[in-house]
């Protein structure tokens, strides 16, 4: 019989898949809750009502941890002054137009200033930088971490990141790049004018201000630390813009070459380009409080030029308390943000009281 | 392995000249002019990669994609130019992404590979050297003479030589290759058909000459000259002739043929073609994002480069004495130097394009397509069959279809088609339990077991039993080869043993029909049928087959009787031969067809026509003239059957049925509700697909059912279309349904597409009949590109069907009876209409939910990482300083905060399924892309801003500015006051923010698995402790040793938790408070379901969803166990959880399938408080 009747006016369009394809493997698939998409969950929505506890619980805890935030931050004792030196009449000013880094006659200024209030535990004592960019791109990398480990191969080929301070007189610098060659070199020293007249020194440790791991870890004096550092760094040139070698920094061999604390503060790279660092701790002496009320004298040797960069330089005292130093930003915030939560609770619980029986019981237009 | 590199080159095209030939066993005339041909083997490939050019050719592939092209380029750069950041930086997820994708590609490869060898390595039977040799089906060359068994496939396109019949012929059936079921019959030419063994065949020369390989399967032409005692004799061969690869041997038990084309050059692999990318809507709006974030890296680079140097203008800033430049700097050239610097500024903000993005999107493709194959709710038990994912890239587009393509038969209908009323001689008959009973008579009738059949009803079922185009298989092919073997009715063949074969399932139906009523149709060859009327054979002979044609729409039989007459039986659809007839009742009928066509059923109506044998020796003249006329055949040929069929004789009309599948009314309805457009396209008369339509709910009896039907010219359509856009307009409060049929639609589509367009968009439903093929594509095309771009879905079951699935956004196959076609070329198969449901309303919702949070957290999380490293720009006088350590940028993407979004696409569930498919409403809430509009993305990308603003001031406030940055490390020193660095601000920076992206991702979460809390949480401490490891070390090879202990001294300030917390709080609060004022003042439905899912009895609590565990999904299951037994037992939350699972499963609708489910490993929380 023929073949070409065809009931379905099929008009041959006609493809066909690849070989081999289309063999279904015929199989009930698995009634396992994961393959149904069954799993056993949990389905939280976002209601007025589940959030509204949350609301009340975040207002309730953050409102008394910014006050006593807020309280603790404004129990700190924090002092600051100013002695760049912009003004003529500040004492500093002869200094600040000394540009020179490498002047062999020190410039000194005295700034007199009086404390309120006396400051009681330990002191802190930092010192400030503004316009200061140490996270300029080129400055940050400008370093030679292994060299500051103690290598000794790194210690007499820096780092091509140390250029352009990384040779000097064919000799390598140690430690090489900016930022070591820009460390702070001015000495602060402060006196306490006692009532009946006489100058007290206020004894100041220039140790613990760096971070344990710093100073223990990362970085290491090279060959080990009984080593003789002048003979270790023999080969080497100083930055050029310090005063010193670098294994002159301290008489103390434990605080000295490349694991000086100051130069270790100075080395971590600030994240902003107005700062403060860690210079002095004041121990905590026997008399009480540590720094009385009254009036003070800061001595400064001033050897930092920071006015070609329009920069400041500032002397901070400051007390510390179990969260850190004086922030009173945080304790606002918790305030703000939890006096926010409170009252967005009262909000939503109108809502929920208003609206929210209504939306239970309301029907899906379809 | 040379000619296959230069055949893929193109430098050798494969046929030099324009025919082959081919020389029968590969018996080469010793002597003469033979020109050694090559030939492709018989090896399949559809495979993209070998072990050899995979690492290339996958690379080559990946970078032609503009993400990784780009990503490519910005690590030359950094390879190039001094740049912020290392190379690894972005060397490391490219590599990573690469990496994936191409695991993932070799695996898909790898499955081809597999399927290859399978077909390549399948036995065959080759004759070789005079015996038969079983070989693999790859190495079958051209010119094998192949011998294939009954109910095989054809491993090559061969020419038939012989079969076991004498006269030569086969039954084939090529339901593979184009979807018709039917048998054909092949025929070998007569000098080779008597090579029936294979020595025989070792005895014959003969050389086929034929055209080269070409695609098109009807056609075929060559010649074969087979030399017999010294004398050649020359046969053209046709496409009868040649059987191809991918057909079925059937009713033959073996042929040998000789392979003529193999392995890529056979017919069926010139039409493999690679189907054609489909898109997805979401990867449109993905890829327009991309553009738009492509423009904010651009800004942000190029006002970074003008600040830049804005500031550099002052010698003071550029080049303080503490931080004087190299030589090197100084002498480049200023371009030069912007050019770097631009560049470099593009190179730091290259992370806010997600690079992982793709990749991740592929895997949540990728994997989460399993699920729609692993789905009970979309496996049908009666043909054990389950839901095929062919494309992985189209899954979220289900969610976002708006109108709905559908084939009736075989797809609203289950294809099966049953014999129900018929009418003969004006009186209606039922079929029942195998008897006619004429209409008002019960089954019951009092006159008992054998109705008598009047003679006009034995001539209407005669007619109907030997007017077709029917094959019958037997299990003993005996009956065809015997030919006219009187013995082969004596032998007998119990029904049992005889199966009909038809293209049209309905002359099936009417012939299983007649023979359960006692007429049987049980011979057939070229020449005669043979029928046995209640036990009595009877034979008649064929004289002539008038065949079907569209245009004609019916087929007759000219017949000599056993008494001799001549005879013409005609059947068609009645307005095609109602017109013709001139006896009989003819009203009545007409009457009883309209009657069945409303009731839903297929009818056709037959008739019949004796001859004189005057009239027949005219008609046999006609015939024979106008079949072998050399011009103008088919012209003569349709004169000629008008001239024939006409002076018919009515016997009356047959009512087939096509039982709707099950559930079709629901489904339409609920795609309805789902504001989804449903239109059906068929192939039938009008009055049978209105009716089906009516009762498959298509249309509903309320609908006001306007016709755009036989219209003839374009005037006469227009003023018809205006006419019904005036109703329209009119009464506007009715739903109105549009039925058109082909023709009309044609006209219509040609001038007033515009109008055509207006009327259909105002009509609920459409229905679309006579139908062809094309014009199915076509109608999804103009939906398609009309001006809103609608997304469209086709499905249907048959080879008509494919090219609408092809042409629509989602192709979906029904696998159906009429073979694999559809299924091959669609997107996504299921076994029935109803599935359909389950796969938009749920899946589709599912998928589209997950992706499009995907895209857009993927843009948040990336504006957060980046946008802080371009406000820290500000404040190191753009510098190109990077806030965060390189490893953290490296790892950002790749690890912090890859896991939850890829976990959460995989799992998400905003509303419980069962609610999703009883509330079909809910998919109205996606549907336009509305959850990637333009105004979501900008709510994203401004969140994102909002917060990198909160991360990076807050830090700055809280711990930066004049303050400082400093702590009191308690845990390394009593007391001390201990200063921050840049580092430990990025890392303060960058912890805020992977806490925040993640925890903003847990408050977009609404279903919590042991798995989303695994990564949720596992992400934040993995994060705590890569970096505490990571800061915990001096790495030996690394240049910097800057984040050493960066961490712990930021973790052990305890003004840095604060702020940490505070930060984090600032973030998400206003977020939730948007989400909660949202929800109450304007709730989608969505959200309103949500409330209504979740019933708190049978809601877990987050403890519980941490400690239910699906049994052996894990070693997490194992580590439980072990959790469990350290902590003792505890009976009560176990069992508080058992409940909660299972009461949380109980009310799904199916039920049953969860019954022999109760294998959940339940374990007690740690922190319960019986515990």
């Amino acid at each position: 019989m023929a073949t070409s009747y065809n009931a379905k006016d099929e008009d041959g369009h006609i493809t066909v898949s690849g070989p081999g394809g289309g063999t279904l493997r015929s199989r009930k698939p698995e009634n396992t809750a994961f393959k149904q998409q069954r799993l056993p969950a949990w389905q939280p929505i976002l209601t007025a009502g589940t959030v509204l506890p949350a609301f009340f619980i975040i207002g309730l805890i953050f409102i008394p941890i910014g006050i006593g935030l807020y309280v603790t931050s404004n129990n700190i004792r924090e002092f600051e002054v100013d002695y760049t030196g912009v003004d003529v009449s500040s004492p500093c000013f002869n200094c600040s137009q000394n540009y020179s880094w490498n002047s062999s006659r020190p410039c000194t200024c005295t700034i007199p200033f009086y404390l309120e209030q006396p400051y009681e535990g330990n002191v802190y004592m930092y010192y400030g930088l503004s316009n200061f960019y140490q996270n300029h791109r080129r400055y940050v990398k400008s370093r030679d971490d292994s060299q500051l480990h103690g290598d000794m191969d790194s210690l007499l080929t820096p780092s091509k990141e140390c250029e352009p301070y990384a040779f000097h007189d064919k000799k390598p610098i140690a430690p090489c790049g900016a930022i070591a060659n820009s460390m702070f070199n001015d000495t602060l020293e402060l006196f306490y004018n006692d009532p009946n007249g006489t100058k007290v020194l206020v004894p100041l440790a220039n140790t613990g201000i760096a971070w344990f791991t710093d100073k223990y870890v990362k970085f290491k004096n090279p060959g080990g630390d009984g080593a003789n550092l002048t003979a270790v760094f023999q080969g080497t040139s100083k930055p050029v813009n310090w005063l010193k070698p670098v294994y002159e920094l301290d008489k103390n061999s434990s605080n000295n070459g490349f694991i000086n604390e100051d130069f270790i503060v100075w080395m971590r790279t600030a994240a902003l380009p107005t700062f403060r660092k860690l210079y002095r701790t004041i121990k905590d002496a026997k008399v009480i409080p540590t720094l009385p009320s009254g009036n003070y004298t800061l001595e400064v040797v001033y050897n930092y030029p920071v006015r070609s960069f329009e920069g400041r330089k500032r002397m901070i005292l400051s007390t510390i308390s179990w969260m850190g130093g004086k922030n009173p930003f945080l304790g606002i915030a918790y305030v703000t943000v939890g006096s926010v939560c409170f009252f967005l609770g009262v909000v939503l619980l109108v809502i929920h009281h208003k609206c929210g029986n209504r939306n239970n019981s309301a029907d899906i237009s379809n | 392995m040379l000619r296959w590199i230069r055949q893929q080159l193109g430098f050798d095209p494969p046929h030099q000249s324009d025919t082959r030939t081919v020389y029968v066993a590969n018996r080469f005339p010793e002597h003469g002019h033979y020109v050694p041909q090559r030939f492709a083997d018989n090896r399949i490939i559809s495979s993209k990669y070998t072990v050899w050019n995979f690492v290339p050719k996958n690379l080559f592939e990946q970078f032609r994609r503009i993400a990784n092209f780009y990503f490519l380029i910005i690590f030359l750069v950094q390879l190039m130019i001094d740049t912020p950041t290392s190379p690894v930086t972005s060397g490391l997820p490219l590599f990573f992404v690469i990496t994936v994708t191409a695991i993932k590609q070799g695996y898909e490869d790898w499955l081809r590979h597999k399927a290859d060898n399978e077909v390549n390595g399948a036995p065959v039977f080759v004759v070789r050297s005079g015996s038969l040799v079983q070989t693999r089906s790859k190495n079958i060359r051209v010119g094998d003479i192949v011998r294939v068994a009954k109910d095989e496939t054809f491993p090559a396109d061969l020419a038939l030589l012989s079969s076991d019949r004498a006269e030569g012929t086969c039954h084939i059936t090529t339901a593979s290759l184009d979807g018709e079921t039917n048998l054909k019959t092949h025929f070998s030419v007569a000098e080779t058909s008597v090579c029936q063994s294979v020595s025989q065949l070792e005895a014959l020369q003969a050389v086929v000459e034929c055209q080269q390989p070409e695609a098109d399967l009807y056609r075929f032409v060559g010649r074969i000259t087979v030399t017999q005692l010294g004398e050649e004799i020359v046969r053209p061969l046709g496409p009868e002739n040649l059987l191809l690869r991918g057909a079925r041997l059937k009713n033959t038990k073996e042929i040998f043929g000789v392979a003529i084309y193999t392995g890529m050059e056979s017919k069926m692999a010139l039409n493999y073609k690679c189907k054609s990318q489909k898109r997805s809507a979401v990867e449109k709006s993905m890829n327009t994002f991309l553009i738009i974030y492509l423009c904010i890296l651009l800004f942000e680079a190029v006002l970074s480069t003008i600040l830049k140097y804005a500031w550099q203008a002052e010698e003071k800033w550029d080049e303080p004495f503490y931080n004087q430049k190299t030589e090197q700097e100084k002498n480049s050239s200023p371009i030069l130097k912007f050019i770097s610097d631009f560049l470099a500024f593009l190179v730091l903000y290259n992370f806010i394009i997600p690079i992982s993005l793709y990749v991740t999107v592929e895997m949540q493709k990728f994997l989460g397509s399993f699920f729609i194959g692993w789905d009970l709710d979309l496996y049908h038990e009666e043909s054990d069959q389950k839901a095929q994912v062919n494309t992985s890239d189209l899954n979220e587009e289900l969610g976002q279809v708006e109108y709905v393509f559908t084939d009736k038969t075989g797809t609203l209908t289950e294809n099966e088609m049953q014999f129900r009323e018929c009418s003969i001689n004006g009186t209606k008959y039922r079929e029942v339990n195998g008897k006619l009973v004429p209409e008002g008579m019960t089954e019951e009738s009092p006159d008992g077991s054998t109705p008598q059949l009047m003679g006009e009803e034995l001539l209407f079922l005669k007619a109907v039993s030997l007017c077709h185009t029917v094959q019958i298989s037997y299990d003993q092919p005996d009956c065809l080869v015997g030919g006219g073997d009187p013995f082969s009715q004596v032998n007998g063949f119990s029904s049992s043993h005889m199966e009909y074969y038809a293209s049209s399932p309905d002359e099936k139906a009417l012939v299983e029909a007649t023979k359960r009523i006692g007429v049987a149709f049980t011979c057939s060859n070229g020449e005669t049928v043979e029928i046995k009327t209640f036990g009595k054979s009877e034979k008649y002979k064929l004289l002539h087959v008038l065949e079907f044609d569209a245009n004609r729409r019916r087929m007759s039989v000219i017949l000599q009787t056993p008494s001799g007459g001549q005879v013409l039986f005609t059947k068609g659809a009645e307005s095609a031969i109602l017109p013709f007839t001139t006896s009989g009742e003819i009203e009545k009928t007409r009457l009883h067809v309209d009657e069945f066509a409303l009731k839903g059923l297929r009818t056709l109506v037959v008739a019949c026509r004796h001859f004189r044998p005057e009239e027949y020796i005219d008609v046999d003249r006609r015939l024979n003239a106008a079949r072998t006329a050399l011009q103008q055949r088919e012209e003569r040929l349709q004169e000629a059957f008008s001239y024939i069929e006409k002076d018919l004789h009515l016997l009356g009309a047959t009512g087939v049925e096509d039982k709707l599948q099950d559930k079709v009314q629901e489904t339409i309805e609920a795609l309805r509700l789902a504001g989804i457009k449903v239109w059906v396209l068929t192939g039938d008369k009008s009055e049978t697909a209105v009716s089906v339509s009516l009762s498959c709910g298509h249309f509903h009896r309320t609908m006001n059912i306007l016709e755009l039907l036989q219209q003839r010219s374009d005037n006469e359509c227009a003023e018809q279309l205006r006419r019904l856009a005036r109703r329209i307009k009119e009464d506007n409060v009715i739903q109105h349904g549009l039925v058109v049929d082909g023709a009309s639609l044609s006209l219509a589509l040609r001038e007033h597409e515009k109008l055509f367009m207006e009327v259909c968009k105002n009509c609920s439903a459409v229905l679309c009949c006579r139908m062809a093929p094309l014009q199915k594509a076509k109608v999804v095309r103009l939906l398609k590109t009309s001006p809103e771009k609608p997304i469209t879905l086709a499905i249907g079951d048959g080879a008509n069907d494919v090219s609408m699935i092809q042409e629509a956004h989602v192709g979906i196959g029904i696998m159906g009876k009429e073979g694999r076609q559809a299924v091959r070329n669609s997107d996504y198969a299921i076994a029935r209409f109803k599935f359909l449901a389950k796969l938009l309303l749920v899946h589709g919702h599912f998928y589209y939910i997950r992706i499009a949070t995907l895209v857009q957290y993927f843009f948040y999380k990336n504006v957060c990482f980046i946008t802080p490293q371009f406000l820290y720009q500000f404040f190191c006088l753009f510098s190109q300083q990077t806030l965060y350590d390189s490893v953290y940028l490296t790892l950002y993407n790749i690890c912090f905060t890859s896991l939850p979004i890829l976990v959460y696409s995989l799992f998400e569930q905003l509303v419980h399924p069962h609610i999703l498919q009883s509330k079909p409403a809910l998919y109205r809430d996606i549907s336009k892309n509305s959850l990637l509009s333009f105004r979501t993305f900008l709510y994203w990308t401004l969140l994102g801003f909002c917060h990198a603003f909160v991360f990076f001031f807050g830090s700055y406030i809280l711990m930066g500015e004049d303050t400082t940055l400093m702590g009191n490390g308690q845990i390394l020193r009593a007391n001390r006051q201990l200063m921050f660095g840049n580092w430990t601000f990025g890392t303060l920076v960058f912890t805020v923010m992977v806490i925040t992206v993640t925890l903003k991702l847990a408050l977009e979460t609404h279903f919590w698995t042991w798995m989303n809390h695994f990564v949720t949480w596992g992400s934040i401490a993995f994060y705590f402790i890569f970096s505490l490891f990571y800061g915990g070390i001096i790495w030996p090879f690394l240049h910097t040793q800057d984040m050493y202990f960066v961490f712990v001294q930021l973790l052990s300030s305890g003004s840095a938790w604060f702020a940490i917390i505070i930060i984090i709080i600032t973030c998400l609060f206003p977020d939730v408070v948007k989400k909660v004022f949202y929800r109450h003042l304007q709730p989608t439905s969505t959200q309103k379901s949500q409330s209504l899912s979740i019933p708190q009895e049978q809601a877990l609590s987050c403890m519980e969803s941490l400690c239910c565990y699906q049994h052996g999904q894990s070693g997490c299951s194992r580590l439980a166990r072990l959790m469990e037994q350290m902590t003792g037992q505890c009976r009560a939350g176990a069992n508080q959880c058992t409940a909660s699972s299972r009461s949380n499963r109980s009310w799904s609708d199916t039920e049953n399938f969860y019954s022999n489910d109760r294998s959940i490993l339940t374990l007690s929380p740690i922190e319960s408080t019986h515990c």
